[in-house]
């Protein structure tokens, strides 16, 4: 964990956002706490970074961050990739706040595209960055007609198509964004997460906030809330599996990135987590490829 | 050659920045470019910055111009970024167009309209031939003063007739006009947020989209009823005062576009209007924003929508460049996940074809 004591640029109020703003982005924040799954229209803002960098993210972070809280950021499950470095760094500077990689010391974790291997706990806050917040968007472009099925709880278009993917694939598509059913009332998306990550939100102990900042949404999933993959009885909803064990830290069961080795077609499989592989390999896991390049602890360049 | 696993890392950020930073000075044995000259010699770019940066601001613009080495979309997302940094404190009166103090003014429309035709700074009859000697003069003739006196809007022009449809009545009831960068886009579309998202609407999109109704994609026939481009007082009205204070002048150009429309059971046949209003001189933009306006008002006059520039979610969802800039340039962010998650799919799918090509009958099965 990195201790910050960062002056704070007096342009700026505490985390960025003014108060009025954080306000009214916290009112969104219990509504859709209030009605699981829902998305909640709100005023967002135009943020430093472009939109499709974490907007949504950034300013529900922005809203719910305080001194007190430790913040860890990821991107496609990793600390070290340049975006979360860039968006850490922007709260560590803005927000006075410390940060930390260790999954269990974090208050706040923000994310794009994974939720965390190691298991989530009572009090904090999940933070994801979401592209397209509409489960629906790609079946009926029109915003109008979308919030209308949702009002009717209409959601056959859904299922009919994830059956026209089993008469075409012979199996449910859709390895990343696989829509849920949030307490058995409002389809939602979970964002980009890989289906190997939807599990995770049911009966979390978590508390997930979901910020899309270009199409201006806020929803949430509750802690102890049930969250349902969509599926059919004859073809029951699955997740990703791996053959191979991570080559660094020997795990079996975790969500890997294939990493190429050369131009021969050899790749390796590692834990997209990083802070988990690490923390593995600190307790003694090896897997087979342990010692190579890429096989060296995660570290925290200095600032110049 | 071997891959290299590429991770990024703080200092990969602070490198690339410096490197930013060089490519943006250029050579260094020339002159650096000041931000006064931006905004006296690129005024036009400038004007555009301010436009879709939703900001007035001449000297902000040229410094976003400049730190986004002439990049007029990051220029509008650098002015953006601070806009919304700053506190609002109310909104304006209405501007008066017909009070303008005008630069240039001409109508398509008439060949003699009360007030005359005013050319005015305009590329319109230029040959548009590099002029080499140009480049290298200093000085310019230098204009009159823009002309101070009531030059009638082609609504006054038109409207004793009912030729011309009445300007819209304000759909809203709300004390102040919607604000986009306050409020999420609502549909159906109040008109003052409509014309707000066109205000801030990317030029090129707009242009193309008024372009393909031109072209039959759309049912606009218009004409120029009007541009006019001049400086127009602000006025707010304090709170602790009560009646309008002038707080400043600004220069816009305004469109007013004209179709004809053959009239249906309420109302009688008449000119209606599409409406195009820009910071700046900007004449490709305001007209442009103007067909798109009309276009969007097909439902007050009965006209069936047909095509893409008549419907408002797909024209006011994709017209802010800023938000489409990032959108599309967010596919540069990794998507390992994501993508080993499609490997998996494709690989298994990959694994069934050549399955069933062994063995045919297999598939005839499913199949059924």
């Amino acid at each position: 964990m990195t201790s910050q004591q960062n002056r704070k640029p007096e342009a700026y109020n505490y985390a960025y956002l003014d108060e009025q703003t954080k306000r009214m982005i916290r009112r969104a924040i219990l509504k859709a706490v209030a009605i699981p799954g829902y998305q909640v229209p709100f005023g967002s803002r135009e943020m430093p970074v472009p939109y499709g960098w974490g907007t949504g993210g950034i300013q529900v972070t922005a809203a719910i961050i305080g001194p007190d809280d430790v913040y860890k950021c990821i991107d496609q499950g990793a600390d070290d990739t340049t975006n979360a470095v860039s968006i850490r760094r922007f709260f560590a500077r803005v927000a006075d706040v410390a940060t930390t990689e260790r999954t269990q010391d974090a208050t706040i974790i923000q994310t794009r595209h994974r939720i965390p291997e190691a298991p989530l706990r009572e009090g904090q806050i999940m933070v994801y960055q979401v592209p397209q917040p509409e489960p629906l968007r790609f079946l009926e472009p029109r915003e109008t007609e979308t919030r209308a099925m949702h009002a009717y709880e209409e959601y056959g278009l859904q299922y009919l198509s994830l059956y026209e993917s089993v008469s075409a694939f012979g199996r449910i598509a859709g390895g990343a964004g696989y829509p849920v059913l949030v307490d058995e009332r409002y389809l939602m998306s979970p964002s980009p997460i890989p289906k190997f990550d939807n599990p995770k939100l049911h009966q979390s102990e978590a508390l997930h906030l979901f910020g899309a900042g270009r199409e201006k949404r806020i929803y949430a999933v509750p802690p102890h809330t049930d969250v349902r993959s969509l599926d059919f009885e004859d073809y029951p909803f699955e997740v990703q599996s791996w053959d191979e064990v991570c080559g660094l830290c020997g795990c079996p069961d975790s969500y890997k990135d294939e990493v190429i080795l050369d131009d021969e077609g050899n790749r390796m499989f590692v834990c997209s987590d990083s802070a988990y592989c690490g923390e593995r390999r600190a307790a003694g896991h090896a897997g087979p490829l342990a010692g190579h390049a890429l096989d060296s602890a995660p570290q925290e360049e200095a600032l110049p | 050659m071997a891959y290299v696993s590429v991770k990024g890392g703080e200092r990969a950020i602070s490198n690339a920045h410096q490197w930013l930073g060089e490519a943006r000075r250029g050579n260094t044995a020339v002159g650096e470019i000041g931000v006064d000259q931006i905004r006296e010699q690129l005024s036009l770019a400038v004007d555009r910055v301010m436009m879709e940066g939703s900001c007035y601001d001449r000297d902000l613009a040229a410094m976003a111009i400049k730190q986004a080495r002439g990049d007029v979309t990051e220029a509008i997302f650098l002015l953006r970024a601070y806009r919304t940094t700053l506190q609002r404190f109310g909104a304006s009166e209405p501007i008066d167009t017909q009070r303008m103090d005008v630069l240039r003014r001409v109508s398509a429309a008439f060949k003699d309209i009360p007030g005359g035709q005013i050319l005015g700074p305009t590329f319109d009859y230029t040959h548009r031939l590099i002029d080499f000697d140009e480049a290298e003069a200093a000085t310019a003739p230098l204009a009159d003063a823009p002309i101070d006196r009531v030059i009638p809007t082609i609504g006054h022009v038109l409207g004793h007739e009912s030729l011309l449809e009445p300007a819209p009545v304000e759909d809203s009831t709300a004390a102040e006009p919607y604000d986009l960068t306050r409020e999420p886009m609502a549909f159906p579309a109040t008109r003052d947020q409509r014309l707000q998202a066109l205000a801030r609407g990317d030029e090129g999109f707009l242009l193309s989209l008024a372009y393909a109704s031109q072209r039959g994609w759309g049912n606009t026939h218009p004409l120029c009823g009007e541009i006019r481009l001049g400086e127009v007082s602000v006025e707010l009205v304090p709170e602790e005062l009560g009646f309008p204070i002038e707080v400043g002048e600004i220069t816009v150009t305004e469109c007013q576009m004209i179709s004809n429309f053959e009239g249906s059971a309420d109302r009688p046949p008449q000119f209606t209007r599409g409406y195009g209003l820009t910071f700046g001189h900007n004449e490709r933009k305001a007209m442009s924003m103007a067909i798109v306006d009309r276009a969007l008002r097909h439902a007050e006059v009965g006209e069936t929508p047909a095509h893409a520039v008549q419907d408002e979610e797909f024209v006011l969802y994709h017209s802010d460049n800023v938000e489409a800039s990032g959108f599309v340039q967010h596919l540069k962010l990794p998507h390992y996940v994501d993508f080993q998650a499609e490997l998996q799919f494709v690989r298994r799918l990959r694994k069934d074809w050549f399955a069933a090509r062994e063995n045919p009958s297999d598939t005839a099965e499913a199949a059924e």
